[in-house]
């Protein structure tokens, strides 16, 4: 029985030392990686507006349209799974490892825009 | 004499309760001679979603069954598509899902360690756990980007390789990991609270464990030596290991059987460390699965099995999960039968019950 106190007095002293094992979350940024998903990004001026990354999506949260230029991702329904990174044949997609600051409300949809596509020059 | 009999609702709302699960527990004074169990609070329909989603993207359904032992119902289900398509999965991957399955069980039994000590009313004990799971779980984010849901297995091989040099860290802190869970696994063995809330409570014998179909730690307390590891699925047959298995059947083998699993899984994660060879990761899967397959694997808290049933289409015809709280559900309640009142809590968090991963 003495022991016991003594392991658990011997840890009171190091977390004594080393302060709290926890983050004060929202005041100190949460811990993330190189490694951490935390948000799909997109560069739109490579996309080609194939679809590839929609159709791939597992949860359905992407949505594509050629003729309008957008590119449209649901962070609500985004599980941030990587298949539309591993996906995209032009690599503009990408998961960035910051997580997006916590909402109160939906829908939370970002839209890009492409750039307009440049006139084709006729040789005459 | 008999005394009056009274039913007490136990849950589905309860302190002690992660989830829901509903007892109503017959009692005369302060005894328990009856335990009438009820699920079916949080039913999802997950098995029912294998019909729309293309048999490769429901490996993410399959790895929301639990958030526990998310990396291995995912494993569990690539493992039996992988089959069924006769799929020969390259031998680092192999190594690389044992790694992380090992994670995962490190940080179930840590949780679930300090989930008890809770239930004791020792929260002292039960932070001490966290912490140190908070380690497994960062090494988890290190390696495969999500804390709790990985995403790394797929059907073929895994998603995400480890590198050399990140290798040789996770088996320096693996190490400092095994010696944090080793100093409580002392208090957990030795302290007269812990041995006071747990020694010869919820009896239940060997016979009743292997009858009722008891699974896991649960099974493995009692004495019953069955560890579906062994079968040698992924790296397994490779690794020097023999499962834990404690005589008692009480609360506090239970206990016992988890804690020294946690020391057991560090060591396995060090062995496969060092064991992995180089290659491939992953192989291209081609076609769609044409067959039926049951897949077998240990989770932290049991057995765990999907059945899967292709027809060659890209969507599968079937699949069914038994997970290991559905099976030890009966065991339990044969364990409540003659228990005090005040030791049910106790009693039924060393069944580590996920009614998530039951009712899917």
């Amino acid at each position: 029985m003495g022991k016991i106190t003594f392991t658990m007095s011997k840890r009171i002293l190091k977390s004594l030392a080393s302060g709290p094992a926890t983050l004060r979350y929202p005041h100190e940024p949460a811990k993330r990686y190189e490694a951490s998903r935390g948000h799909i990004e997109i560069n739109i001026d490579d996309c080609i507006y194939c679809g590839l990354c929609s159709k791939n999506c597992p949860a359905d949260a992407i949505e594509v349209s050629k003729d309008d230029r957008t590119w449209e991702i649901d962070r609500f329904r985004c599980i941030i799974c990587n298949s539309c990174v591993e996906a995209c044949p032009k690599d503009c997609l990408s998961t960035s490892n910051v997580y997006l600051e916590p909402v109160f409300s939906g829908p939370l949809k970002d839209r890009s825009v492409g750039p307009e596509p440049e006139p084709e020059v006729k040789e005459e | 004499m008999t005394g009056r009999r009274t039913v007490v609702p136990f849950g589905p709302q309860h302190p002690v309760l992660p989830e829901p699960i509903h007892l109503d527990l017959v009692i005369e004074d302060e005894k328990v001679i009856e335990a009438i169990p009820s699920i079916g609070y949080v039913h999802r329909g997950l098995e029912k979603l294998v019909e729309k989603k293309d048999y490769k993207n429901y490996v993410y359904i399959a790895e929301r069954i639990c958030g526990i032992c998310s990396f291995i119902h995912s494993l569990g289900y690539c493992q039996g598509v992988e089959n069924i398509m006769g799929v020969e999965v390259p031998e680092r991957a192999h190594y690389l899902r044992t790694i992380w399955s090992e994670y995962s069980r490190m940080h179930s039994h840590l949780l679930w360690m300090g989930l008890f000590a809770d239930a004791m009313g020792f929260e002292n004990l039960f932070m001490n756990c966290w912490r140190i799971r908070e380690q497994v779980l960062d090494m988890m984010e290190e390696t495969t980007g999500g804390r709790v849901i990985q995403g790394s297995c797929k059907v073929g091989g895994v998603r995400k390789d480890i590198s050399v040099a990140k290798l040789k860290e996770m088996s320096e802190r693996i190490e400092k990991t095994k010696a944090d869970v080793e100093e409580i696994n002392h208090v957990f063995f030795d302290d007269s609270t812990v041995i006071h809330r747990t020694k010869g409570i919820g009896y239940l014998s060997k016979d009743d464990a292997y009858h009722l179909g008891a699974v896991g730690p649960t099974a493995r307390g009692c004495g019953v030596a069955i560890d579906i590891r062994k079968t040698g699925y992924a790296a397994y047959p490779e690794l020097d290991f023999e499962p834990v298995v404690e005589s008692g059947g009480d609360c506090y083998s239970r206990c016992m059987v988890r804690a020294k699993e946690v020391v057991q899984s560090a060591d396995l994660i060090r062995q496969a460390i060092e064991k992995i060879p180089g290659g491939d990761i992953d192989v291209k899967v081609k076609g769609n699965p044409e067959g039926e397959y049951f897949s077998r694997v240990e989770q932290p808290r049991g057995e765990c099995i999907h059945y899967l049933k292709g027809n060659g289409k890209k969507f599968l015809v079937r699949e069914r999960v038994r997970t290991p709280t559905l099976t030890n559900i009966p065991p339990l309640v044969r364990m409540l039968a003659g228990c005090e009142m005040a030791d049910v809590p106790v009693i039924v968090l060393t069944i580590d019950p996920c009614i998530g991963c039951a009712e899917r």
